[in-house]
């Protein structure tokens, strides 16, 4: 039992529990909110409140058939959904989920992976996750796919660039890339959405269009490309794509979180550096990913869908140069020893 | 188990280059690109350098390699029909290349070999290192390369304008839902509008033109 193996073995199964079941709840936090939102019940048939609606729904796409197109190009079409879920499951290793830990003489840090390059990575595996899309639309061999997935890619990089020197902004003040030092920094000063408003603003939009949620969801608008890239998708492979935007959202609300609101930590208050303590984190954590999903939600039954110059003029126009006026106040802010 | 990963991911680093220039299909191509440069980029990291193999994924395999997939899927570029290696011009540009390639790479090994050149230290390809050494020692180059794609930037600018101010484009160009493509600052006043009164600025600049 060498605890440099157990250790982040352990971290990863906790991170994983978290993150596995984002997609199931929000399925039915998301019918249900917009079911409350539109005034009608929403499912409330199975369990109570319609609580097991995902179990049900679960057992339907496993049961359903799996269905390949006959002009697909198979291995593209096969491999999509499974990669689609690596980057999902792999950027949250740099999210730190409570305090340092003393357990059998030695301590712990609560992140999976406590690399020099923390923030980067997240964003360097977060930027994989347009392959998928890709991948299924041109292998679906559907127009309506491929129309999809070559908006999914001018938007991606569009929005990441804005996404990027937002980040870039709170890693200035702090000097680190590590998040557990984004988030010590955070429990001396201000939480960091109060000085940096503008970049964390730009951080939001684009958090929805590197997720593809309303009012961004361009690749896989409904009601001009039936289903986008996923169209030709059903059954299993369908959910997993479900999956991967959940978890997605969820990696994407942990980040913003730890970079704007103090992650796992609450202000004034500080944990035990004992197993109490890391549940202590692990739950702040979770509520405040919770209270971000709760956002996506309520912003996608509120907003209508941007046209895609929209949201092209939107990304270039507007979002890069706040996000570099942000970075510019900023820097003079680090500068003049105001941060 | 070092040597295993190394082994593991510069054969895959080989055989994905492979692929990327010789599979018919651009698509299939510019996915073994991605992962080539993904094996790049974890030899990087067993290298003791992180930041190069996060930078490596972020902006070639996260970015650039994108660009390519968007243009190919715009474009609809199907398979290959036909090899092009019959073209003199290009095998010779090709063998030139592939002659310097191999000179830079020998030049490397045989300085390597002498003790004029010290090894990467951990520190040297540390952030702090490469910031030091970049901002620094290298200002100069950075600044000329960071020149370099300022002016790539304005001439792929340049390149894609639009011909709006060769003359007034007709209406049954533009798609309905789309601005207009004329730009009423160079071009006037788009002449299929109910006119209002025009700026004088623009009048003037008309009679000039």
């Amino acid at each position: 039992m060498n605890p440099e193996i157990v250790a982040p073995l352990l971290k990863y199964a906790v991170m994983f529990a978290v993150f596995i079941n984002v997609a199931p709840i929000m399925n039915w936090v998301e019918r249900r909110a917009c079911a409350f939102i539109q005034d009608r019940p929403g499912p409330n048939r199975v369990g109570p409140l319609g609580l097991f609606q995902p179990v049900a729904d679960a057992l339907k796409f496993m049961f359903k058939e799996d269905v390949t197109p006959t002009a697909a190009d198979k291995p593209l079409y096969l491999m999509a959904p499974a990669l689609a879920l690596l980057p999902a499951f792999t950027t949250f290793v740099v999210i730190p989920f409570g305090p340092d830990i003393a357990a059998a003489g030695r301590t712990f840090r609560l992140v999976v992976a406590d690399v020099d390059t923390g923030v980067l990575l997240f964003l360097a595996l977060s930027s994989l996750s347009v392959y998928s899309l890709v991948m299924a639309g041109y292998a679906s061999n559907n127009k309506f796919s491929l129309l999809g997935s070559i908006r999914a890619s001018a938007q991606l990089i569009s929005y990441e660039l804005a996404l990027t020197i937002a980040v870039l902004a709170v890693i200035l003040p702090v000097g680190s890339f590590h998040l557990s030092d984004v988030v010590a920094y955070q429990r001396t000063h201000l939480w960091n959405f109060i000085p940096q408003l503008i970049g964390f603003l730009v951080f939001l939009i684009a958090s929805f269009a590197e997720t593809n949620r309303l009012p961004f969801d361009l690749p896989e608008a409904e009601s001009e490309l039936v289903a986008g890239f996923h169209t030709e998708y059903g059954a299993m492979r369908f959910a997993l794509f479900f999956q991967a935007e959940y978890t997605n959202m969820a990696a994407l609300s942990a980040l913003g979180v730890t970079l704007y609101f103090g992650g796992w930590s609450l202000p004034g208050i500080e944990y035990p550096h004992n197993l109490l303590g890391a549940a202590l984190g692990l739950a702040t954590l979770v509520a405040k990913i919770a209270f971000c999903m709760v956002v996506y939600v309520w912003i996608r039954w509120t907003f209508p869908r941007f046209r895609y110059d929209q949201l092209m003029r939107l990304g270039w126009k507007v979002l890069l140069p706040l996000a570099i006026l942000n970075l510019i106040l900023v820097a003079a802010m680090t500068l003049a020893g105001w941060l | 188990m070092e040597t295993v990963v190394f082994g593991l991911f510069a054969a895959l680093a080989l055989v994905s280059a492979l692929v990327v220039v010789t599979h018919k299909s651009p698509i299939y191509s510019t996915l073994a690109l991605v992962l080539t440069l993904f094996s790049v980029a974890v030899l990087f990291v067993l290298l003791g350098a992180p930041f190069l193999g996060a930078l490596q994924v972020l902006v070639y395999a996260g970015a650039i390699v994108v660009l390519f997939l968007f243009v190919i899927m715009l474009l609809n570029v199907q398979k290959e029909e036909m090899s092009h290696v019959g073209s003199s011009g290009q095998l010779w540009a090709a063998l030139l290349a592939a002659v310097v390639f191999v000179g830079m790479l020998g030049l490397t090994f045989w300085r390597a070999g002498s003790p004029a050149v010290s090894p990467l230290t951990p520190e040297s390809v540390s952030l702090k290192g490469l910031a030091a050494e970049l901002f620094g020692t290298y200002l100069l180059p950075f600044e000329i390369v960071g020149l370099l794609l300022l002016v790539a930037v304005i001439g792929a600018t340049v390149a894609a304008r639009r011909p709006s101010e060769l003359g007034p484009i007709r209406e049954d160009e533009y798609v309905s839902g789309d601005e207009p493509r004329t730009d009423p600052l160079k071009s006037g006043p788009d002449p299929h509008r109910p006119s209002v009164a025009e700026p004088a600025y623009q009048s003037s600049q008309r009679e000039a033109s």
